[in-house]
């Protein structure tokens, strides 16, 4: 486990490096991808910019959820967003290079890349996060302060599980990568918003088949000690940690089983 | 005009090679279509008009740009084909054709906008109006300014796109611009949030940019709340802009062939 974390960091490591190459370049990437995310932020000042609430949640208390999904969002966009380029690695038959090497195929996968533009998101939802926490009234115990950190990186594995495995999809439909943009960038642009407000069906699906409720919903529900409109048991604001965990290794599962499925696209 | 129809019919043809991209572009377009209504809803639940949008409005809003979106280029795999070209040098193969490659890319991406149109637009509004209440004009010749607006939102978002991508001609790295013109062409264009929820005078200046003449120009005409009450205002600043854009690139395409230095030739 430690020999790959340090080929990993190795791999990465000469990414960034060549990166950091064109310093403007990314520079001014890196500026962009920020503003370009801030743009979901928008449609969130313009909402409250013309009604003082949405459910019954605050200004502050939306950018505190948005700020947890976006950050989390980033994290994980950062170490394996590149698996959007996933299917052309399957099309041109370069999966078949990975699959003779002696790493775990999604490990090579992940390290293939390493965009550090990404970086603009995470830094816009941190100032998100920093508005929302001047804004919103918590009562501040240990608990809570541990909690933010936590649901950022819980948050960060449910999202990566759920790239991964819908990333395998792949391996059958190489052209249907927006599909998984659907879950992917659609399911972060929902955990910015309070699961209360959409149709019963949509919150069945994000609290009990994709776990996307508990990347900002319920820890943002026990850092602001909120009365859940789902009603649904307070066990759930700490699951986080555990679904993450949960949802990582049904995604590892998901993806050995693709793999041991995969025909070569050539001969 | 033959060659621009059949360049027009190749554009449409390319992207139907692709089913399963456009019915994945569809499903996408339908999540966010619901995720957007229903964060919508909750809006109105506190109010009963905004910015001349009442719930139907907004609604229909909702699923009328969803599906534009893909139709006027607003982003998407595409969207800077002619900046890598460049960058890569194969515009030297293009520039050397016997024809205007400014043309020849209207009329390509004409045929992709009817194939978006056909294929994504209409199916995912149908879905819309089908699963949720929104306003549907009861006369005939709205649906038809809104056609026209529709066709001049597909002009100007082309000429935004030729724009931007000519910047690759002095740029190395296109990759920056394309960025920022992309967030632009999603707050701007009323994409995002309808400009008309944009608050005081923002909500009017917005509208005057090339960007609302790409998605909320054609979606005010269709709820009837054109800026300052005119649709004819409206379709003639499209139209305005339209050929300014195509103006302005015919200008920095000329420029940026002079300049243009093959990589490695």
């Amino acid at each position: 486990m430690r020999a790959l974390a340090a080929i990993y960091a190795r791999l990465v490591g000469a990414r960034i490096r060549s990166q950091l190459e064109y310093r403007l370049s990314v520079a001014l990437q890196l500026v962009g991808v920020g503003l370009l995310t801030a743009t979901d932020f928008v449609a969130i000042a313009v909402i409250f910019a013309n009604v003082p609430a949405l459910g019954d949640w605050s200004l502050g208390e939306v950018a505190l959820l948005y700020a947890l999904a976006t950050i989390s969002f980033a994290l994980t966009d950062l170490v394996i967003g590149h698996l959007d380029l996933f299917p052309q690695m399957i099309r041109e038959g370069t999966f078949d290079q990975i699959l003779v090497r002696p790493l775990p195929s999604l490990l090579q996968v992940v390290a293939s890349d390493f965009a550090v533009r990404r970086v603009g998101k995470a830094l816009q939802g941190i100032a998100v996060l920093v508005f929302a926490l001047a804004t919103v009234e918590v009562d501040w115990t240990l608990g809570r302060v541990l909690a933010i950190p936590v649901a950022i990186a819980a948050g960060a594995l449910i999202y990566g599980a759920v790239w991964v495995a819908l990333a395998t999809i792949a391996f059958w439909i190489v052209d249907a990568i927006e599909l998984v943009n659907a879950f992917t960038y659609g399911g972060s642009f929902l955990s910015q918003y309070p699961i209360g407000i959409f149709a019963r069906w949509l919150r069945g699906i994000v609290v009990f088949v994709v776990p996307l409720a508990f990347v900002a919903y319920f820890p943002a529900l026990y850092v602001l000690d909120k009365e859940d409109t789902l009603g649904l048991p307070e066990a759930l604001r700490f699951a986080s940690p555990v679904v993450a965990v949960l949802a990582s290794i049904a995604a590892a599962a998901v993806w050995r089983n693709a793999v041991r499925h995969y025909r070569s696209a050539g001969g | 005009m033959r060659l621009d129809w059949e360049l027009a019919r190749r554009g449409y043809r390319r992207y139907a090679a692709y089913p399963g991209a456009t019915y994945a572009g569809l499903f996408t377009n339908v999540v966010f279509g619901f995720l957007i209504a229903y964060i919508l809803l909750a809006v109105y639940e506190q109010a009963d008009v905004i910015g001349g949008y009442d719930v139907r409005d907004a609604i229909a809003y909702v699923w009328i740009a969803q599906g534009l979106m893909s139709v006027v280029g607003i982003f998407g795999a595409g969207w800077y084909e002619l900046a890598r070209r460049v960058q890569t040098g194969d515009v030297a193969t293009d520039l050397q054709r016997p024809l205007d490659i400014q043309r020849a890319e209207l009329a390509q991406d004409v045929g992709r906008a009817g194939y978006q149109a056909v294929w994504r637009a209409v199916p995912q509004f149908v879905l819309g109006a089908l699963l949720f209440e929104l306003t549907l004009p009861q006369d005939a010749g709205r649906w038809l300014l809104f056609a026209v607006s529709v066709a001049l939102a597909v002009l100007v978002g082309f000429g935004v796109r030729f724009l931007v991508n000519l910047c690759s001609f002095w740029l190395l790295d296109y990759r920056g611009p394309v960025i920022l013109a992309i967030g632009a062409n999603l707050v701007l264009s009323g994409a995002v949030m309808p400009l008309a929820f944009f608050p005081g005078a923002l909500a009017t200046l917005t509208r005057l940019t090339p960007f609302a003449a790409m998605l909320q120009a054609p979606i005010d005409i269709y709820v009837g709340t054109p800026l300052g009450g005119s649709t004819a205002a409206v379709l003639a600043l499209q139209a305005s802009w339209a050929i300014a854009l195509y103006a302005a690139g015919r200008l920095v395409l000329t420029a940026g062939t002079r300049k243009l230095v093959i990589q490695g030739g």
